[in-house]
């Protein structure tokens, strides 16, 4: 079976695994980390959304095979020393979910929205998080929240902003 | 009772206490259980719309490595039970066996064949396929209407007949109504087949623990769930405890008591170790209960001057396969409401429920009721346009008037209070309706090739379900109360324990403030719990937005008893009669002595150490509730939707919608401003884009999120939300519920609009979901250019 090594939310892995395994699979029951949760088998609900060198990825649809040698943070891994990523307290604080099952993949990808638009209109928004569905919100206080977040995001500067690596190059999962 | 209570926390927008979790990936969903010596299991379903199982043989899967056992439900045959429907209609209802797992036969594509226990997910799945099944077809009933025709083949064939039961209702005299009076529209509308689709899929995971079982599901309803799992296994209900851990979203179709929670038990108990199985979407999509379905004919009787006379409904209803835990009482929550906001003075319903071999139907956001509401709310505006009267006019020359309430309505429910005037004025306000019309003369007067519509859509629906009397008048399961109990502990914090069980809704967060507020401590100091029968040990769940309305009310009145204790304890303290002592402020005073107060946290203490308590008194400061509503409740609203319509590519895009809603006292406004919103994409999503599509040989063409449309934030609006607030009159708080009201006013409103923006090319209706096909078919009936 093949190894492979990641770093999950700051912490090195190395496993075996079955080639087929999903990162998603690889990330729930072999790490524990199942703060990311999945919500189709389809690609299309982005509950799943993790990122992967700073790029998001939906994790149902990359290998734990093609993780190998990558960094990955999952929603777990956000913020610093115990303090909210500036996503993160949006949505709480623009009520941006209900029952909370999108919500990581959610924030996952509106950080990688922010990442490369850091001043989106509200039709950016919508189209940007397009691949991840909710069903609770309506999505309105969740773009109300990616707006606040970029607000307080730019405000602050990257010192305050997310615990998240930057890209260094394009990763073609 | 109390004295007057401050209010601080009720109405404020608390920022939900939940999210803590949920925003940092905390939470616990059944899923992400693991337990030492589970194992996983996986079911084959029926690839056959109506078939004989001829053969199962699961020997070969039981070689393939990890696999710890495989069944075929002819091995549970003698243990499985029938899965229950809790509401017989009807004396002599059709109520076929429905066992879990088939034995004989299958009658839908997903039913349940076969299963496999393995080690892990993967092997569970890749064992399937080692299963062989023999099926020998059988013939397939999709058309509810050729269902019911002479010689029709049959889903049941044991029962000789496709209908499950008629259910009428009728008041005032419809013949005559239908015969005198001078304006006649008949109607036919369908209620296209959704899917749920609550983002969290399906999971159950059961372990054996001492001499019972612990069962964990993504259930909105832990206690039913308890009581229906000990009547269909025989497993007596004090060895089953149930725990729904976070639940993400339910809609309606995690109120059931599906075959895959039975036979974790059942799997349990055989193997005698933990046993998980989580559904893919594509499984759930087959086998989660679907909702709506309904082919509806209506005949609305009416003067010239709009004055509505009487309204007859004949529905047909899908049940699909089987019968679920409420399917045959669904579109029956709609007999009420068909009526809507409007007086009238004759009125017939009729519902034949139907078997197909499709996917059993059951409760979906409303439940029967955004059915009627369609129905009534397209009606008035064929109405108005028939007579060359303006929708909202019609309405109001029909609509009962503020000064009217209580009002008993043709359908026989008492509607308490509502002001349907003020809510339809501010939405009027809030479109800048004028504004709009004037613009739509002009694009029609300039031929444009986007024309614009303007909906409306003022509903009303009864939730807080519901009095227990009247579920028993309508042969329902069980009653409709809710249980609460309210513990100050010895430090003067405050546990909360609610029957309602939430999945989103927020009441940790909703039912902390009603108890700081009822109590006079901090929102800090209130811990709530639910969703577990050992931790909750009464209840009876969350669905029809009765949550606030009956368990919101159960914890008020557990508050007021505690305070009611504590007052003696604190006059006793005191050395004042229990008369003289006031509570205001979270302290108790004597009356007109100022200075010296005891506080609930000191009462508290004093009652746990139980030194000195007056003569008799029991121990401990905590009080049990269990609320039983004397009526419903009625939100009611106002929702306008103004849409661009392409008259060349059919696509509707939504301008504005505006959504003013009247659902009483409300508790967290930022709570209800989240479930209106969250309901308006539903109600638009029947409108515009979802449908469960089946093939003639009985195959869901749309099992995936691929097929089956659930919009994204680019597909919809921003929404204008607004609220009159008149006070409930049935409730202490003066609360209504919420849950369902977006999704059952929006549908009505953005078809209304579509149809209103046409009706100069003749259209009068379009089929839901509009999709620009559809849109397009109905503006070129002859077909047009391919």
């Amino acid at each position: 079976m093949p190894r492979v090594r990641t770093k999950v939310d700051g912490v090195t892995y190395e496993d075996e695994v079955e080639p087929r395994l999903l990162l998603v699979h690889y990330l729930r029951e072999r790490l524990g980390k199942v703060g990311t949760p999945v919500g189709c088998d389809t690609t299309n609900c982005g509950a799943c959304t993790v990122l992967m060198d700073g790029l998001s990825v939906k994790s149902c649809s990359v290998l734990a095979v093609q993780a190998d040698g990558h960094e990955i943070t999952t929603v777990e891994g956000l913020g610093r020393g115990g303090e909210l990523h500036p996503m993160q307290r949006a949505f709480h604080e623009e009520h941006a979910l209900q029952c909370g099952y999108c919500t990581p993949g959610m924030i996952m990808a509106a950080i990688d929205l922010l990442r490369e638009n850091p001043d989106p209109s509200d039709a950016e928004i919508r189209r940007g998080l397009e691949g991840n569905l909710c069903r609770c919100t309506g999505y309105q206080n969740i773009v109300r929240a990616v707006r606040r977040a970029a607000a307080e995001m730019r405000a602050g500067g990257d010192a305050d902003a997310p615990a998240v690596p930057r890209p260094e190059a394009e990763v073609t999962p | 009772m109390t004295e007057t209570v401050v209010r601080r926390e009720i109405g404020s927008p608390r920022r939900r206490t939940e999210d803590a979790r949920l925003i940092t990936g905390r939470t616990q969903w059944t899923d992400n259980l693991q337990l030492p010596g589970m194992c996983h299991v996986a079911f084959l379903r029926s690839p056959h719309a109506h078939a004989r199982i001829t053969h199962v043989d699961v020997s070969e899967a039981l070689e393939r490595p990890g696999v710890i056992a495989a069944f075929s439900g002819a091995d549970f045959a003698a243990e499985q039970g029938g899965l229950p429907c809790a509401w017989v209609v009807t004396e002599d209802m059709k109520h076929p066996e429905h066992p879990p797992m088939a034995v004989e036969r299958v009658r839908y594509v997903g039913e349940p064949v076969a299963c496999v226990v393995a080690r892990d997910r993967y092997a569970a799945a890749d064992a399937l396929e080692a299963i062989d099944v023999d099926y020998e077809p059988l013939p397939v009933v999709t058309d509810m209407e050729r269902a019911l025709a002479d010689g029709a083949d049959l889903v049941h064939e044991e029962l000789g007949t496709n209908a499950s039961y008629t259910w009428t209702f009728e008041n005032g005299d419809i013949d005559a109504a239908l015969r005198d009076a001078p304006v006649l529209l008949e109607r036919r509308y369908v209620q296209q087949r959704l899917i749920p689709t609550a983002m969290e899929p399906r999971a159950v995971v059961c372990a054996p623990d001492g001499d019972g079982f612990t069962l964990w599901s993504a259930t909105q309803i832990p206690h039913i769930l308890r009581l229906m799992l000990a009547t269909v296994t025989g497993i007596p209900e004090h060895r089953l405890r149930v725990i729904a851990p976070d639940v993400g979203g339910g809609f309606g179709s995690k109120l059931q008591v599906y075959g895959e929670e039975v036979l974790a038990l059942l799997l349990a108990r055989r193997l005698g170790r933990p046993v998980k199985w989580t559904e893919s979407r594509s499984e759930g999509n087959l086998a989660v209960h679907h909702g709506r379905d309904q082919i509806q004919r209506l005949t609305l009787a009416a003067e010239q001057d709009g004055t509505i006379r009487g309204l007859k409904v004949e529905l047909l209803a899908d049940m699909g396969a089987y019968l679920m835990l409420v399917t045959p009482g669904v579109p029956l929550l709609g007999a009420f409401m068909f009526n809507g906001i409007y007086k009238m003075d004759a009125y017939s319903f009729t519902c034949t429920g139907v078997f197909t071999n499709k996917t059993p139907t059951d409760a979906y956001r409303g439940a029967g009721r955004p059915e009627a509401t369609f129905a009534i709310e397209r009606l008035m505006d064929e109405l108005a346009a028939e007579l060359g009267l303006d929708p909202i006019e019609v309405r109001r020359r029909n609509w009962i008037r503020h000064e009217e309430f209580p009002y008993e309505t043709i359908a026989g429910l008492t509607y308490d209070s509502g002001n349907y005037e003020a809510a339809t004025e501010r939405a009027l306000q809030l479109l800048e309706y004028d504004k709009l019309r004037a613009e739509q003369a002009d694009r029609r007067k300039r031929g444009d090739t986007v024309q614009l519509g303007i909906g409306v859509s003022t509903y009303t629906e009864m939730c807080g379900l519901a009095p227990s009397r009247v579920l028993g008048s309508l042969s329902y399961g069980a009653g409709g109360w809710e249980h609460a109990s309210v513990r100050v502990l010895p430090s003067g914090k405050v546990e909360v324990v609610t029957g309602s069980s939430a999945h989103g809704q927020g009441h940790e967060t909703a039912w902390a403030q009603i108890t700081a507020d009822r109590l006079g401590v901090p929102f800090e100091d209130v811990r709530v719990l639910h969703g577990d029968t050992s931790v909750s040990p009464k209840g009876m769940d969350t669905y029809g937005s009765r949550s606030l309305a009956v368990g919101g009310i159960a914890l008020v009145n557990a508050c007021d008893k505690v305070i009611d204790k504590a007052r003696k304890v604190a006059a006793h303290l005191l050395e004042a009669s229990e008369e003289d002592v006031e509570f205001t402020d979270g302290g108790f005073r004597v009356r007109g002595v100022p200075g010296e107060a005891k506080t609930l946290q000191e009462v508290a203490a004093a009652a746990f150490a139980a030194h000195d308590l007056p003569e008799g008194m029991e121990p401990s400061l905590d009080a049990d509730a269990t609320f039983d509503p004397e009526n419903f409740s009625f939100p009611h609203g106002t929702h306008l939707c103004a849409v661009e319509v392409d008259t060349e590519t059919g696509f509707v895009r939504i301008r504005s919608y505006v959504a003013v809603d009247d659902v009483g006292r409300v508790v967290n406004p930022l709570i209800v401003e989240g479930q209106v919103h969250g309901g308006l994409a539903q109600g638009i999503a029947q409108a515009l884009y979802e449908e469960a599509v089946y093939d003639e040989a009985g195959n869901l063409t749309t099992t995936t999120m691929a097929d089956y449309l659930i919009p994204s934030a680019a597909d919809l609006p921003d929404f204008t939300t607004d609220r009159t607030e008149t006070p409930a009159t049935t409730n202490p708080l003066g609360v209504k519920g919420v849950g369902e009201a977006g999704t059952i006013a929006a549908t009505p409103a953005v078809v209304n609009a579509i149809v209103d923006a046409l009706r100069p090319y003749g259209v009068r209706d379009v089929p839901m979901p509009c999709t620009p096909e559809r849109v397009w078919r109905a503006l070129n009936p002859q077909g047009g250019a391919e």
